[in-house]
């Protein structure tokens, strides 16, 4: 029975049969008769989700595997921030409305691209920084991103009144305003990702040993950082892009990902992860929306579950280390 | 000497945030009489520059007091769940007793951050931290906690437009008339004033206060009531504004240490000069429009703390 229990298929298994049933509550509770308005309406969010899951499962396992650490999450660095900001600078010095037009996948792309140079220099310069001190880092990450925070409003209120009023709704995403636009790019992007993920995740099994271990088995450790750094930052980017800046998200579904799933393999802990992030997602969102009948986006839902679950991690670890 | 400059600097700052702003203000029409000049003048410019002095000073007693109070260098309101913990009673406010006067409801917000502080002082008191920044950081993610239930309830009765723009740290709103509960805080600053020596102690810990024949929990909870309502009072009247009560108060000891009675007039008066700066620059980044003062002091702030963290002697 225990080894049952400890199988991998079956947790897989268990964990489909919750992302399906939650799928089908979610596209086809009360639609009221109006089943095409309501599918239409629901399964944008649907796809945002399974997007936004699977790009902040791989991007957190891989950045903890990375880092060496189960606290520290690429949007709690600020990552998310960082994001926002750059897209803002765009905005600001290009005129932002012909932007948003035929070449907004165009926009889109370079946003990211910039925002991984940003995000590469970032990480290197706080990992050098705080290497050995966790709290330093976590902190230092919180200011950044009340920094990054208030350039964007700075930029934005700087913006002209109009132009921001019309770049807002398309813009900045959250979670009550899904970017669909860019679902098909969005799409390939994190397929490709994943993919160069998955190719590396015996790599990333040997790293989660220590650093000095992968060096010792052959791993070429700077340039293995740098490319994970990429891919990390670029999966942060999109997944933003998509819903908006989720802090905590990134956190729970890793952390649980580690309990449940029990093991170091990344293949994994990568499929584990995913799912259990869509499906927290999707349910969440159910719950919310069509159980307690909430205006309250799932973000802040998420957001309050995160800070106790992280409060509740460091005085765990604080009373066990 | 150095009092001499220091406060030539202060009045060089008070008389440019006096006379910057939209409209143009000359010394010479307010004297002959310019009666729509006197009226600007009067109305808005000397009350936002008072508030803005107040305000400065306030924030970084507040940040000082709760800096002793928790042996923690790096603990102010805004990291120790007070902030929003009175914005969570600013919300339950707006819900609850929509037309209740504003003493009222700063009273009900004043309790939330008066509760919200102590359960934060009682949840640190199970941490013996070996980290001095696991403290804050516990607080950032305490006050997150409050702040998403603040939102919760914001969204869930349609209030987070009302709420973000009442909470945006922002002293253009600051008027003759709708002002002058942010005199409130000048008591408050005597009586720190006066308790000086009794927080400088409390800061050296339990043991020494009690061998020094002080009632430890009593000095701390005067010090937690004073430091909530005051930063209530700022909220309420001029919005959130970022880490001022951790920057200065540092700035401040890394040069003249930690002994309070010594440290509070500069404390508070380079907590003035500081967001009256912030304010100038506010104002004229984009005149004739404004940018929010929790932006620029979020931006200049966030710098400073960043490089008080990462500097090589460790506070």
């Amino acid at each position: 029975m225990k080894k049952l229990i400890r199988s991998f298929p079956l947790k897989v298994i268990a964990l489909l049969i919750l992302v399906i049933v939650s799928c089908i509550l979610f596209l086809t509770y009360q639609t009221y008769g109006n089943w095409d308005f309501a599918l239409s309406l629901r399964s944008g969010k649907l796809i945002a989700f399974v997007l936004v899951g699977i790009a902040t499962s791989f991007a957190t396992i891989t950045f903890q595997t990375l880092t060496h650490n189960q606290f520290l999450t690429p949007n709690i660095l600020g990552l998310d921030s960082l994001y926002t900001l750059v897209q803002t600078t765009i905005f600001f010095f290009f005129n932002g409305k012909q932007l948003l037009g035929s070449e907004s996948v165009a926009t889109f792309l370079l946003t990211i691209a910039i925002m991984v140079i940003f995000s590469v220099l970032l990480a290197n310069f706080l990992l050098r920084k705080g290497q050995n001190n966790l709290f330093l880092l976590l902190m230092v990450g919180i200011i950044l991103a009340t920094l990054l925070n208030s350039i964007t409003t700075f930029l934005q209120v700087a913006m002209n009144p109009n132009e921001f009023d019309a770049l807002q709704t398309k813009l900045f995403a959250s979670f009550n305003n899904i970017n669909s636009q860019y679902f098909p790019i969005a799409a390939i992007i994190i397929l490709i990702l994943v993919i160069f993920l998955w190719f590396k995740s015996l790599t990333l099994d040997v790293l989660h040993l220590g650093d000095d271990q992968a060096t010792n088995l052959g791993i070429n450790i700077p340039s293995l950082q740098f490319s994970l750094l990429v891919v990390i930052s670029s999966l942060i980017g999109v997944s933003t892009a998509l819903v908006g800046p989720i802090t905590f998200l990134g956190f729970i579904v890793a952390n649980i990902s580690y309990h449940f799933i029990g093991t170091y393999h990344h293949r994994q802990l990568f499929i584990g992860g995913s799912l259990i992030a869509i499906f927290l997602l999707i349910f969440g969102e159910f719950i919310v929306e069509q159980v307690f009948k909430l205006n309250t986006p799932l973000s802040s839902v998420i957001e309050f579950t995160g800070g106790i679950y992280f409060i509740g991690k460091v005085i765990y670890e604080r009373k066990n280390g | 000497m150095k009092k001499i400059v220091w406060a030539l600097i202060l009045i060089v700052l008070i008389w440019g945030s006096l006379f910057a702003g939209a409209s143009p203000i000359s010394l010479k029409q307010l004297v002959n009489g310019n009666s729509q000049q006197q009226l600007i003048f009067l109305t808005t410019r000397i009350p936002r520059t008072i508030s803005l002095i107040i305000a400065g000073a306030t924030l970084s007693i507040c940040g000082l007091i709760m800096q002793h109070l928790t042996q923690n260098k790096f603990v102010s309101p805004g990291s120790a769940g007070t902030t929003d913990s009175a914005r969570l009673g600013i919300v339950i406010v707006m819900l609850f007793f929509p037309n209740a006067p504003l003493l009222f409801r700063s009273f009900i917000a004043f309790l939330f951050a008066f509760m919200g502080t102590i359960l934060f002082i009682y949840l640190i008191n199970f941490l013996a931290a070996k980290n001095k920044l696991m403290i804050p950081l516990i607080g950032v993610m305490f006050g997150n906690i409050f702040g998403s239930i603040a939102t919760f309830f914001a969204y869930q009765f349609n209030l987070i437009q009302n709420m973000t723009s009442w909470l945006q740290g922002n002293f253009s709103t600051v008027m003759k008339g709708n002002y002058e509960l942010i005199y409130l805080t000048l008591p408050l600053l005597l009586i720190t004033y006066l308790l000086a020596y009794q927080f400088t102690i409390v800061g050296m810990g339990e043991d020494i206060t009690k061998n020094l024949g002080l009632n430890y929990q009593f000095i701390q909870l005067i010090g937690l009531a004073i430091v909530a309502l005051a930063n209530t009072l700022i909220l309420i009247m001029v919005g959130n504004i970022p880490f001022l009560g951790i920057i200065i108060p540092n700035l401040i000891s890394i040069h003249y240490r930690d002994y309070i009675k010594n440290t509070l007039l500069l404390t508070a008066t380079t907590g003035s000069a500081f967001l009256l700066i912030c304010d100038i620059i506010a104002r004229s980044i984009i005149a004739p429009y404004e940018v929010p003062v929790s932006v620029v002091v979020g931006i200049l702030g966030s710098l400073i703390f960043l490089s008080l963290l990462l500097r090589k002697e460790p506070l």
